[in-house]
């Protein structure tokens, strides 16, 4: 479980446990699938945007897709659909079915059973999105409570702090305020607490944009430990090819609403066949090519 | 808003016309109910209500303006300094607020008559003291917050010095805060200069002023109840009236707010 | 020849705590150096100390052989012209309501130019970074964040300014955008010879732009040379670490 894995060659032992049940489950339904989804929100002068176009996605058990686009392409929109929390006046069509049951027509109580419980979210800016005035603990320990997975507090409270040992926090950090914790602490506070629940699927929202780049890679590794651990689905946004690329199972590129290019993350990333996709990952300028090495600036923009 | 412009131009209007001149007693009409000629009726000494009570917003209007106007300028501008300049300067300001603070409005009020006499101008000067230790905690922790986002930085790696920078960026991102703050000030102002003239101390006859009406109003309660009504009324419009401006005001000055 | 940037023996202090110990190094002019370090090492106290907006405990910062904390406020202000920022976040440097073209033309105000002069200064940077002059009549929150990073550029490149100090520059953007900025930065020393100090952990971005690297943990050098050795082969154990995280 803790061995350093670099490059696509070895996967670990818990990917390869994932991998075949995979297999086995391959004849289920997948844990998410999305068809066709169209998301219209209101424009600015009254005429609705068009904002996601036909998205076609499915991710298993145990598997990990990540969706990568720039900002503004609707990755966020596509999370906020599968959890139901798209804005008020947004047009929703399409199907998304989460373990073969249709979200899309839900009523809100069914949702707020779904979210947190069954479906849970990671954030990007673990600041706003931890309260600033309780202790980490008792936040991480409260949709334990919410959803009465446990009989009483103490009990969710272990659990907890358990949760934040297998994240990396010690029982100093669980008691410390969110303010009190570095970027990174607080990054992996978030993520236990969107454990907590036991969900089935993870959506982690550009879970690393506000961290150094060790932290980055250490908080991806994680994640990928944690799905394979709990045979969960990950839908990793992101808008960096290169950093996730050698993390997840499987890549979708949104451009412009729509997705481009999806498949098996080592193909793609070996073979990429769409120009966006052949852009994101010359994009990144690479350690050691020097200082004078080619940068690829993509001109055709979201905006 | 509609409110406020209402009341504006009544006092406006009241400046040059009234139905009926304010002072004009005529002991024939006391306490005459409405009547055509009379809209609000008249009062205990005849004197047109109506009359009075736009008369009497001329002297919430006035005093409101000159209050607000020393608790926002010196204020602002107070807690502009401890803000821009921080350390010492800054701790004094802030205690002297809080000491201000402390210090009961009535007391401040009744200490102003006794030394000059009661009238408007006290009135004016108590509540507009009164007010400036909130505008200048106000303005300092507002500014505050300002001076440490980048583009503040920014204009001091341009060279800018802190009195061009209060002044160019700091104090227009706290107008809308200015304005809310203002017109919330003004509505305690119109309500404490209610209550000064209820109590004797602010405007003094012939003035007419809402509180002073209902002072007068009181002892007739049981037989002319709409003497009290009507200045009653006159100031929770008011109040209200300037909240609302207040608040679409602020959301109107918000370039984020703008459609784009 | 005098370095155009000295930094001697810099301490810095907040509440009581040590954030930054020692750091000495000189740049000549044209020259660019890399700090590289992560959250809590002392990089962006350290761009501050540049740039005079805080005072050091101990040590001194000179701007062409001259302390720039020994002298009057008036004539360090003076000096600004030549030493500019851009800032980390694109969406908080620019006054959300100004204009943007008068936020581009601020550090202008600090020089004797007239209106006029200023005014075809700022299309010049605008252009100079990749934009259309009549952008500069919108405001902050109608561009993109790369696109409010290029104005912050064209900001710090109005006055001519010999050394620029990039706070993070492109660690809030996109890919894509990343790209593009590093491209528009790396092109600007080229072609105007401005030096660079850019304060990042974003190893990638400082081998295109820097001559040089200074590596900081909790506060102190802990390893300082070319950037291509230091990215290269590392000495540091530290350094060493960062750069087998990134591969």
């Amino acid at each position: 479980m803790t061995d350093n894995v670099n490059g696509m060659g070895g996967m670990g032992a818990p990917a390869a446990v994932a991998a075949v049940a995979n297999v086995a489950n391959a004849a289920e339904a997948p844990l998410l699938e999305i068809r066709d989804l169209h998301v219209r929100l209101p424009g600015r002068r009254g005429e609705p945007l068009h904002a996601l176009r036909g998205i076609d996605l499915s991710i298993a058990r145990g598997e990990s897709l990540a969706l990568i686009g720039e900002s503004g392409c609707g990755k966020t929109l596509t999370a906020l659909a599968v959890m139901g929390l798209l804005p008020d006046g947004a047009q929703v069509a399409g199907r998304i079915a989460f373990d073969g049951r249709e979200l899309l027509t839900l009523d809100e109580d069914a949702w707020c059973a779904l979210r947190g419980r069954r479906i849970a979210m990671v954030f990007q800016e673990p600041l706003t999105a931890l309260n600033p005035l309780q202790r980490v603990l008792a936040q991480v320990a409260e949709p334990i409570l919410i959803h009465r997975l446990l009989p009483d507090r103490t009990a969710a409270r272990e659990r907890a702090m358990a949760l934040l040992a297998r994240v990396g926090l010690d029982g100093r950090q669980a008691r410390a305020y969110p303010h009190q914790l570095s970027g990174g602490q607080r990054q992996r506070a978030l993520i236990a607490m969107a454990l907590a629940a036991e969900p089935e699927l993870l959506i982690a929202d550009e879970p690393t944009t506000a961290l150094d780049a060790r932290l980055r890679v250490q908080v991806l590794d994680l994640l990928r430990e944690l799905v394979a651990e709990r045979a969960m689905g990950l839908l990793l946004i992101s808008h960096d090819l290169a950093l996730t690329a050698r993390r997840v199972d499987r890549l979708a590129i949104l451009y412009t609403g729509g997705v481009v290019e999806q498949g098996d993350a080592r193909e793609l990333f070996e073979h990429p066949r769409h120009a966006y996709t052949q852009a994101l990952w010359a994009a990144r300028p690479r350690l050691g090519a020097g200082r004078d090495q080619p940068l690829h600036p993509f001109e055709g923009g979201v905006r | 808003m509609a409110l406020t412009a209402m009341l504006l131009l009544a006092a406006l209007l009241s400046l040059v016309w009234t139905p009926w001149p304010p002072e004009q007693i005529d002991m024939a009409r006391r306490l005459a109910p409405s009547s055509a000629a009379h809209w609000l009726g008249c009062d205990q000494l005849g004197r047109d209500v109506l009359s009075r009570l736009m008369a009497g917003a001329q002297s919430a209007w006035l005093v409101g303006i000159v209050a607000v106007g020393i608790g926002l300028i010196a204020g602002t501008a107070l807690g502009l300094l401890a803000a821009a300049r921080r350390g010492p300067v800054e701790a004094v300001i802030l205690r002297g607020a809080d000491l201000g603070y402390a210090f009961p409005a009535l007391l401040l009020a009744i200490l102003l008559a006794a030394a000059l006499g009661p009238g408007m101008t006290v009135a004016m000067a108590a509540i507009g003291l009164h007010a400036v230790p909130s505008f200048a905690r106000l303005v300092n922790g507002s500014a505050k917050g300002w001076w440490a986002r980048d583009f503040v930085l920014a204009a001091r790696v341009a060279g800018q010095g802190p009195w061009s920078i209060t002044w160019r960026h700091v104090l227009p991102q706290l107008l809308p805060l200015l304005i809310v703050q203002g017109t919330t000030s003004f509505a305690l102002a119109i309500l404490a200069e209610a209550g000064l003239s209820y109590l004797g101390l602010g405007t003094q006859p012939p003035q007419a002023s809402w509180g002073r009406l209902l002072a007068e109003a009181q002892t007739l309660m049981f037989e002319a109840p709409q003497l009290a009504l009507a200045p009653g009324v006159a100031i929770t419009l008011a109040v209200l009236g300037l909240n609302l401006l207040g608040d679409g005001l602020r959301d109107r000055l918000d370039p984020k707010e703008q459609p784009r | 020849m005098t370095p155009l940037l000295q930094v001697q023996g810099l301490s810095q202090r907040y509440a009581g705590q040590s954030v930054l110990r020692d750091i000495d190094f000189a740049l000549a002019p044209g020259e660019s150096l890399g700090v590289i370090g992560e959250s809590g090492a002392g990089k962006s106290t350290l761009a501050r100390l540049l740039m005079a907006l805080e005072r050091p405990h101990q040590g001194r910062v000179l701007w062409d052989g001259v302390d720039v904390n020994a002298m009057p406020a008036r004539r360090r202000r003076a000096l600004r012209p030549l030493v500019q920022m851009v800032f980390q976040d694109p969406y908080s440097s620019l006054d959300p309501r100004w204009r943007v073209g008068r936020s581009v033309m601020e550090p202008l105000l600090a020089l004797s130019m007239n209106e006029a002069a200023r005014r075809e200064r700022m299309s010049e940077v605008l252009v100079a970074v990749g934009l259309e002059p009549d952008a500069a009549w919108r405001f902050p929150h109608q561009f993109s964040g790369g696109q409010r990073q290029r104005l912050a550029i064209a900001r710090a490149l109005s006055t001519r300014p010999r050394l620029i100090v990039a706070d993070e520059p492109v660690s809030a953007l996109d890919v894509l955008v990343q790209a593009q900025i590093l491209a528009l930065l790396r092109d600007l020393q080229r072609r105007e010879g401005i030096s660079l100090v850019v304060v990042s952990h974003d190893l990638p971005a400082i081998e295109i732009l820097c001559d040089r690297a200074l590596v900081l943990r909790g506060g102190e050098a802990v390893e300082h040379g070319p950037a291509a050795r230091v990215l290269r082969e590392p000495q540091h154990p530290y350094t060493q670490d960062l750069l087998a995280a990134l591969a």
